[in-house]
């Protein structure tokens, strides 16, 4: 029997908001714990919740980037358990009426695109975490209790794991570039749980889904959907049941483990949060929040093609990242050659960065001083050799290209006559060189050559050490 | 005549005649407090020695005439949260909160006023309750008869301002927790409009119908600490930009050509005769001062005490859930793992009545429960609203009684929820509306000798009328001049 594989993501997202979603708390990564806490946060008899308005905004901006249709009426709910990392026992949410709802993104996979739903998008606070110690107690940090965030729910309608893959990616490159999030898994501002079943081809009833957890990075939802995909196949093949499970990954062994099996729903009793007001969003406000959605991958990737011309495999690279494709415009701007600016971007840039584990912010290379040093090779004052060693210089400490060539003494020897005085000077101290040239052996002129870029530490001109050479062996 | 019988603005004028100091009036408060603390247990702590200290530093300032409150004695209910100073809200649960970190906006309001804190006030754990016995620390006895509740939740409020002890104090109402105190104990009770006093830092018991209010002995007194306390906070979404009006600008205007509703439902089976006789005596002195009177229907009414139930039980079993022994409070010393530590700490922290809540909260929110009960009280509670708006609509007040009896004796009822739940009758469904209401004395009881309480309800937002209505039996009668026989042991 041949199956069908469903999946749907729900992924959240943290919003880099400078305060949290009901609190003045300041709303940053990698603080000590307990640092970023007040009694709002830590649920103190008599607190109540201030809804942040930039949440709201950033909430808002990530749901029009991902086609959702924005709700002009909201309101929060509570949904309640008991966890020590949830302060007030309930964790406020949009359960019933959510911000955002029947969007899309389009992603590709093997050169084909395809349109991936987007079910709703919703606004909620994170919890705080646990941290496990050796002595049988668990210390709690509240830092991240209250960070706003953003769920996002897909349709069951991708197909395999690469396509959960490529929708991860396309995702996180869409909300990164509306600059809500760092969506960066391995900090927790992106995280993923994924729901997977099979069902036999033609049949239209779903499955029976597992729900995946513990997936800390995307090529771990690839492999960890695989596994699953796998090991539902074999228990169906051999006329098993699944059942509604939550499961693991195990980085480690790279299999799934069952967590536990879920017996009906979980009753979270969600009611309206009576300490919100509803939140009405009229279209003046959507239209505000529409204007400053910066230009997205898509429309950025469509644009290098038609309008610069670029090959579609460099307008995908440099759209892959917001800063990659903020940079290599500001390169052009400074005046760059467009095609030089994608090649250098994506090769030794790119090259750079992958060595040294670093993002583009973190290199001292700015945009103009890329694009002087590519407008100094195209003028002939740096050869391509040369440009190496300005460009290590650059990425490493920055500086203007004229000045780094000046003190390293690196500017082309381009001057006919001083070329001509070396070539000279050379040419008498390798006669049989002339000789053999003449005889018809080329290796002879190579070998001037080098003698010349030898003496001139590899700053003679290389076209005119030719032009020269031939010239001056001719009049012997 | 005793220093309590002054108001608040002639209390100020003898400031400035140094006639009387704040030092003089916070000595009374503790002296009347030696006296009949004994008896009444109103207090759950007193702040006396900073009070001391805080009233010889305001004795160095000049008082500002125009600010009624300075120098005031005051005592605040317990559930309302005071920087450095225990509150409990009378729970086991936070027998141990002895160091809150920040003043409650009213709080804040109060001190920015200069007034002095002589103490937290008893009340009924978390507010649920209409007698006070279901205090952690003691039952609040009172002031007219040791023997009979005080009523509640604000049970320790009404009975120190009763008894003498403060100035005035203020409480919380969520289905008549001033106004029925108020009115067993003969003392005037305002429950604003939800939405114009700020609820921060007022531990939450049903979020919707929660609401901070005044309790003084004249009408006039307690317009001018309403004045002092209302007004839209950014710390409480919940509360409404509107223009707070100076209620004394209009508290004289009399009532001629006030149109009152009363409706059939308040005074129906349920209530006792002579509290039914005490409305349509005050009736004939409204009639008399000019305002005339017609009996309407509130058709929803019936649902009310219900809806209440479930609705603020609802919430109340999500606001209470952050009490589970992590961050503070009371942890208990014998659990064993985690969700041992969530169930033995609650079940030793709440007392009996807070636990049969949140069970009966949680039961209704449930799925498969909520539909049939959540989701039907929230439609009656809309239909509630929509009966007062209609009547206001066409008239300026409702009036009724505040509570269908007067004062019942202590234990009589504490073992029977529903005969204690059916006291709160004609104050929840003020509340579910969201409206404003004052219970102003009325009377006493030929039988018992205890207070009626006159409820007098406006529109939202329409404290200023109602404060004026209150105004006009208050300065007719003279139920207010009366005062309780208390430490006579002493």
């Amino acid at each position: 029997m041949n199956f069908e594989t469903i999946i749907g993501l729900e992924v959240h997202v943290e919003l880099k908001t400078n305060s949290k979603i009901f609190s003045p708390s300041p709303n940053h990564f990698g603080a000590k714990p307990n640092e970023n806490v007040n009694p709002i946060d830590l649920a103190y008899p008599g607190v109540l919740p201030q809804l942040n308005e930039e949440a709201i905004n950033f909430a808002m901006k990530a749901a029009m980037a991902l086609n959702c249709e924005i709700a002009t009426h909201q309101r929060f709910d509570r949904k309640n358990y008991f966890y020590p990392d949830n302060p007030k026992a309930y964790q406020i949410t949009q359960d019933a009426q959510p911000i955002g709802s029947n969007g899309w993104i389009d992603i590709e996979v093997d050169g084909k695109t395809k349109r991936i739903g987007i079910t709703r998008i919703h606004m909620e606070e994170d919890a705080g975490k646990l941290i496990h110690s050796d002595d049988g107690y668990s210390l709690v940090d509240y830092n991240r209790a209250g960070t706003p965030l953003v769920e996002i729910v897909s349709e069951p309608d991708i197909r395999s794991p690469e396509e959960a893959y490529a929708y991860l990616e396309k995702l996180r490159n869409i909300i990164q570039f509306t600059g809500v999030s760092d969506v960066k898994m391995e900090e927790g501002s992106l995280r993923c749980d994924a729901n997977i079943s099979l069902r036999p081809i033609g049949q239209e009833k779903f499955g029976t889904k597992a729900e995946l957890k513990n997936l800390n990075s995307f090529s771990f939802v690839q492999k960890g959907l695989e596994f699953e995909e796998k090991r539902q196949r074999e228990v169906l093949l051999a006329g098993g049941e699944i059942l509604q499970e939550t499961r693991r990954y195990d980085e480690q062994t790279r299999e799934t483990v069952l967590m536990r099996i879920k017996e009906g729903a979980d009753d979270y009793r969600y009611f309206p949060e009576p300490d919100l007001m509803p939140l009405y969003i009229d279209e003046a406000w959507k239209e505000r929040i529409r204007a400053e959605i910066p230009e997205l991958p898509d429309a950025r990737k469509k644009r290098y093609i038609e309008e610069y011309k670029l090959p579609a495999y460099d307008a995908m690279v440099l759209t892959s990242t917001k800063e990659m494709s903020d940079f290599f415009e500001a390169t052009i701007e400074a005046e760059a050659d467009i095609k030089q600016a994608s090649n250098w971007l994506m090769g030794e840039v790119s090259a750079y960065m992958n060595k040294e584990q670093k993002d583009l912010s973190e290199l001292a290379l700015t945009p103009a001083g890329l694009a002087k040093m590519i407008n100094l090779i195209n003028d002939g004052t740096l050869s391509s050799k040369m440009a190496k060693k300005v460009f290590a210089e650059l990425v490493e400490n920055g500086g203007d290209p004229e000045k780094i060539i000046k003190e390293k003494g690196l500017v082309q020897i381009s001057d006919e006559g001083q070329l001509t005085d070396i070539i000279t000077k050379i040419l008498d101290a390798n006669e049989q060189s002339i000789e053999d040239f003449k005889n018809g052996k080329d290796r002879a002129l190579g070998f001037l050559v080098g003698q010349v870029m030898k003496e001139t530490k590899g700053q003679a001109n290389p076209p005119m050490v030719n032009k020269i050479l031939l010239a001056e062996m001719k009049k012997r | 005549m005793s220093i309590f019988d002054y108001t608040l603005k002639e209390i100020q004028a003898k400031l400035h005649n140094k006639e009387l100091t704040v030092t003089d009036l916070v000595a009374a408060s503790y002296d009347q407090i030696d006296r009949v603390e004994e008896e009444l247990k109103s207090f759950i702590t007193l702040n006396k020695e900073a009070a001391l200290a805080q009233a010889k530093q305001l004795d160095q300032e000049t008082n500002d005439t125009n600010n009624p409150l300075f120098g005031i004695p005051v005592g605040i209910k317990d559930n309302v949260l005071t920087k450095g100073l225990k509150t409990t809200g009378a729970s086991k649960m936070l027998s141990n909160f002895d160091d809150p970190l920040f003043d409650a906006t009213v709080v804040e309001k109060l001190n920015d006023a200069k007034t002095v804190m002589i103490g937290k006030l008893n009340m009924d754990e978390f507010a649920m309750g209409s007698s006070t016995e279901n205090s952690a620390f003691s039952t609040t006895h009172n002031p007219w008869n040791i023997d009979y509740v005080p009523g509640g939740s604000s049970g320790g409020s009404a009975a120190a301002v009763a008894g003498r002890e403060v100035f005035f104090s203020l409480g919380s109402d969520t289905g008549g927790s001033i106004r029925g105190p108020s009115s067993y104990c003969g003392v005037v009770g305002m429950k604003p409009t939800y939405g114009l006093v700020s609820r921060f830092g007022v531990i939450a018991f049903a979020s919707s119908l929660d609401q901070v209010g005044t309790i003084t002995k004249t009408v006039e007194d307690n317009a001018h600490v309403l004045q002092a306390i209302a007004g839209q906070d950014p710390m409480d979404q919940t509360t409404v930009a509107v223009d707070v009006p100076n209620y004394q600008d209009t508290l004289k205007d009399g009532v001629k050509g006030l149109k009152i509703a009363v409706p059939k439902e308040f005074l129906a089976e349920g209530v006792s005769e002579e509290v039914k006789q005490s409305v349509l005596d005050a009736l004939k002195v409204y009639e008399d001062l000019g305002a005339t009177w017609e009996e309407v229907t509130l058709p929803h009414s019936k649902y009310a005490v219900a809806a209440y139930y479930i609705i603020s039980s609802g919430e109340a079993s999500a606001n209470l859930a952050r009490f589970d022994g992590i961050r503070y409070g009371h942890r208990s010393e014998n659990a064993t793992d985690m969700i041992d530590l969530f169930k033995k700490s609650r079940s030793e922290g709440f007392g009996a009545e807070v636990k049969r809540r949140i069970m009966f909260g949680t039961l209704t929110q449930s799925a498969g429960y909520y539909d049939d009960y959540y989701h039907k009280a929230q439609q009656a509670r809309r239909l509630i609203k929509a009966d007062f708006d209609q009547l206001f609509e066409k008239y300026d007040v409702v009036i009724g009684p505040t509570t269908p009896t007067t004062a019942f004796k202590i234990g009589e009822q504490i073992d029977d929820s529903l005969t204690m739940y059916a006291n709160d009758l004609l104050t929840i469904p003020v509340n579910l509306a969201g409206v404003p209401a004052i219970s102003i004395p009325s009377g006493f009881s030929a039988e018992t000798g205890l207070p009626f309480g006159l409820q007098i309800i406006g529109k939202h937002f329409a404290e200023d009328t109602v404060f004026r209505t209150a105004y006009a039996f208050e300065q007719a009668t003279d139920h207010h001049t009366k005062r309780p026989n208390l430490g006579g042991a002493k």
